[in-house]
């Protein structure tokens, strides 16, 4: 028995980026992430550096790094799926345990459907929907999706458990959803194997596409093969190992390899005797159709009321967030900042910003509230969705001038305590952490119902100093409905959602 | 003609019908028995948790030792141990193989030149204390306001408490154990359960402006022991501050003054906020220390309600100069 083969050698590879991948999420947070590249998965992945290029010309910063997968797929083919895919490695585990079937089974499973071609349909749809100014790649980009589900629902299910990964239990909002579109993709591979991989994918499509034009594939030998068909029973990516190879399926796992009794299966350049190989499967009217679909598409989900048409007091965004316009054609919804924060505000949009902005990062301040010295959002983001901040920056210190403003606070009257109900309170008066406070209060003499006289700390906002953080609204005693609440207004990345003149 | 599904019952055994019919009197005698047994008026069963109350961590008063000692100085470390060494030396308080819990003020994410946590050098000193006095365990621990991680980290204290040999307690929504403080407005709340653990407890409060109790110090430095909803103290705050005084009643209480915010308390920010005082005051009289103290915020004692409170309920004086005090430079 030889051990190190290239079956072995991909098996190691896919253990490593799969425990490389769970670290990685792991150490996302104020005690351990220490500088590590946290979001290097999603900064390797080369659909997400084309489409948010498509969406703003630019590929940002780590992003420059999905050129290390795009130049190695163009060399050795679409080996990203099964040997550095997180997605992919678990889907391909997931499905082995749930098919261990006969072989006859096997070559049922693993044979090419003609569904599998969904995957590029999905893939031209969302590109042409990107290169008119919508990003929604985060929605099916396998990495976007996986880092998400880990970060929304598997992470917070672990501490559930009582492995304690954060002090307090993670809530997020709607997270059930993220959880259950999870589950499904994963139960999926019960009826067809690599369900996700094979037919959903939009970066195993585009890779495809890329490893259609690859130097190095898996070659058989069309003289030594004796047609047993023993390469298709473990085929990873059922790209038809026993017949003219399909070169943008095949996620070179390189089982066939070892599987052949007749050794007639090689990696590599050409050989005399190999087999042609067949083109990428794909029907250029249904492609045409799919492009002029997405072209449709486009403005149906620009006639969405949006923050930005309509500035929902709600959407208030991490800070450092670009405006919203911008911001929509930069985030993926991966869901890092939301691992990453330490007081749990950042949550998952549902419709709140339009069906653009579903699972955008927006902030519930009931749950949590910025904290005034972390800018661990802000790091974490791979896209510049968020722009990196110093905390100099953030609360306006030495060469800046002014701190960011996420929002402005309200007092509703009605509720607040001392106001409606002659009581003392000014909590949010203590926990306002800017000096000096955003948060001030007159002392005046109330009469109470019975006429007798009271002195009352009445609180009010300086609304150039409130950067909107929000840990008054979450300290509020009234706190189902709190009598202080920041909404976006005065943001600093809107030009528009402004309410005071002078700034 | 008989029918296509012909497959007929087999004939029963006298054994068969038996066990068969026994097993079924089983089941339906359990069903019967579990009706019986649960049976209640109530929708919803209610477990009743264990409610605590706080242990003695006082040891006698001592005739030989005065019980305040005000220590001017820079060297924190040498103030510390001057400061002990008046009160008769740390042994004093901390038998061996004590667990001992500190409770200095890490309720913010903020750096120790601002002022709004209790001074790292000095937590540090007193952790070292405790272990020269053969502590077992020392124990550091808040329940902080901002994100407790970034306030034991920012604050320094995490680093100079385990550096001398302290443990760091963070208090998660699991560790609350339901306490009665028996107060007039505060009874039963959810209170760190370290401080059911330990023998010995020891407040570091530091001085610092508050606007609603005008001074936060020794004695509302205990709100950091509670949980649940705290911020509904605010309505009854010098009641709730004399509450909490009374409930716990710490061994030893060490107030760092070397730096005091003097605006913008309790969170601070700006170092134009900060005074630089040099001082440190230990002893046992929380309303004593707090009442000294008040001379940093240009404050005096009947400015601040709670210390009135808790002097007629007789767990201090805030006459502080009538107790056998030593004031010194080190």
């Amino acid at each position: 028995m030889k051990f190190i083969t290239l079956q072995n050698i991909r098996r190691t590879y896919s253990v490593f980026f799969f425990v490389l991948f769970v670290i990685l999420i792991g150490i996302t947070d104020f005690k351990n992430m220490k500088g590590y590249e946290v979001s290097l998965f999603l900064e390797l992945d080369p659909l997400i550096a084309i489409s948010s290029f498509l969406t703003s010309w630019t590929l940002y910063k780590g992003l420059a790094l999905s050129l290390i997968i795009i130049i190695t797929t163009l060399i050795f083919g679409r080996f990203f799926c099964s040997w550095i895919c997180p997605m992919g490695i678990l889907n391909q585990w997931i499905s082995h345990f749930m098919n261990r079937k006969r072989p006859v089974d096997d070559y049922r499973i693993n044979a090419y459907r003609p569904i599998f071609r969904f995957k590029y349909y999905l893939l031209a749809l969302l590109l042409v929907v990107a290169a008119f100014g919508s990003l929604q790649i985060g929605l099916f980009d396998p990495i976007s999706l996986i880092t998400r589900s880990f970060s929304a629902s598997l992470f917070p299910a672990l501490n559930y458990s009582g492995v304690s990964l954060y002090l307090n239990q993670p809530l997020f909002y709607g997270g059930m959803f993220i959880s259950f579109i999870f589950i499904a993709l994963l139960f999926a591979n019960r009826f067809i194997s690599r369900f996700w991989c094979r037919v959903l994918c939009p970066l195993g499509a585009l890779l495809g596409v890329l490893a259609s034009r690859s130097i190095l594939r898996i070659r058989r030998d069309v003289e030594k093969c004796t047609d047993c068909k023993k390469c298709l029973r473990y085929c990873h990516g059922a790209c038809d190992p026993h017949t003219e190879l399909r070169v943008s399926e095949c996620h070179v796992c390189m089982n066939c390899i070892e599987d052949c009794p007749e050794d007639a299966i090689h990696y590599g350049i050409a050989r005399e005797n190999s087999s042609v190989h067949t083109p990428v499967d794909l029907n250029r009217r249904r492609l045409i159709e799919t492009a002029v679909a997405g072209i449709f598409l486009l403005p149906m989900m620009k006639s969405v009321v949006t923050a930005e048409s309509d500035p929902l007091h709600k959407v208030i965004r991490p800070p450092g967030s670009i405006a919203e316009s911008e911001f929509l054609r930069r985030c993926i919804k991966c869901g890092e900042c939301m691992r990453v924060c330490p007081t749990n505000v950042i949550q998952p949009a549902l419709l709140e910003s339009g069906f653009e902005g579903l699972w955008t990062p927006f902030l519930i301040n009931k749950i949590g509230y910025c904290e005034y010295n972390c800018v661990l959002c802000s790091q974490v983001c791979p896209t510049g969705a968020i722009i990196p901040l110093s905390v100099e920056k953030k609360v306006g210190k030495g060469l800046f001038q002014k701190p960011l403003k996420i929002g402005t606070a309200f007092y509703d009257r009605g509720r607040c305590l001392p106001w409606a109900m002659h009581t003392e309170c000014i909590v949010c008066e203590e926990v306002c952490p800017v000096s000096p406070k955003a948060v001030w209060f007159k002392t005046v003499e109330m009469e109470t119902r019975n006429g007798d006289k009271k002195l009352l700390k009445l609180p009010h906002v300086e609304p150039e100093l409130c950067i909107g953080c929000g840990i008054c609204e979450n300290k509020c005693p009234v706190h189902d409905h709190p009598a202080i609440r920041v909404s976006s207004i005065g943001e600093t990345r809107s030009a528009v959602n402004q309410m005071i003149l002078k700034t | 003609m008989s029918s296509k599904h012909f497959r007929k019952e087999p004939d029963i055994t006298r054994r068969k019908f038996l066990s068969g019919t026994a097993s079924t009197c089983a089941l339906a005698a359990g069903a019967g028995l579990w009706g019986l047994l649960t049976y209640s008026e109530e929708p919803v069963r209610r477990t009743s948790d264990k409610i605590y109350t706080f242990k003695k961590f006082r040891m006698p008063e001592s005739k030989d030792h005065p019980s305040l000692a005000i220590i001017h100085g820079t060297d924190i470390q040498k103030m510390a141990d001057a400061a002990l060494n008046k009160l008769g030396g740390m042994s004093r308080f901390i038998s061996p193989g004590d667990r001992v819990l500190i409770k200095p003020n890490v309720g913010w994410d903020r750096q120790p030149e601002q002022a709004a946590n209790s001074n790292p050098v000095l937590v540090g000193a007193i952790v070292d204390l405790c272990r020269k006095a053969k502590a077992a365990e020392v124990w550091v621990t808040d329940v902080s306001i901002n994100d407790p991680y970034r306030s034991f980290a920012r604050s320094g204290i995490q680093e100079a408490a385990e550096k001398s040999g302290g443990n760091i307690k963070f208090t998660t929504q699991n560790d609350f154990l339901l306490t009665d403080l028996k107060g007039k407005v505060l009874q039963v709340w959810p209170v760190s359960r370290y401080y059911h653990e330990a023998d010995k407890v020891i407040n570091i409060p530091i001085v610092k402006h508050h606007s609603l109790s005008k001074c936060t110090i020794a004695m509302k430095n205990w709100y950091g022991v509670l949980g649940g909803q705290r911020n509904r103290l605010h309505q009854d705050i010098n009641t709730s501050i004399a509450d909490l005084a009374t409930a716990i009643r710490p061994t030893l209480t060490v107030v760092d003054a070397t730096r005091v915010l003097v605006r913008n308390g309790p969170t601070g920010g700006n170092l134009s906020d900060v005074s630089i005082e040099n001082t440190i005051v230990a002893g046992l009289d929380e309303i004593a220390l707090d009442s000294y103290c008040l001379r940093f915020l240009d404050l005096k004692a009947e400015d601040v309600p709670f210390l009135t409170i808790g002097e007629i309920r007789g767990i201090g004086v805030t006459d502080w100069q009538s107790l056998d005090f030593v004031e010194m430079k080190v």
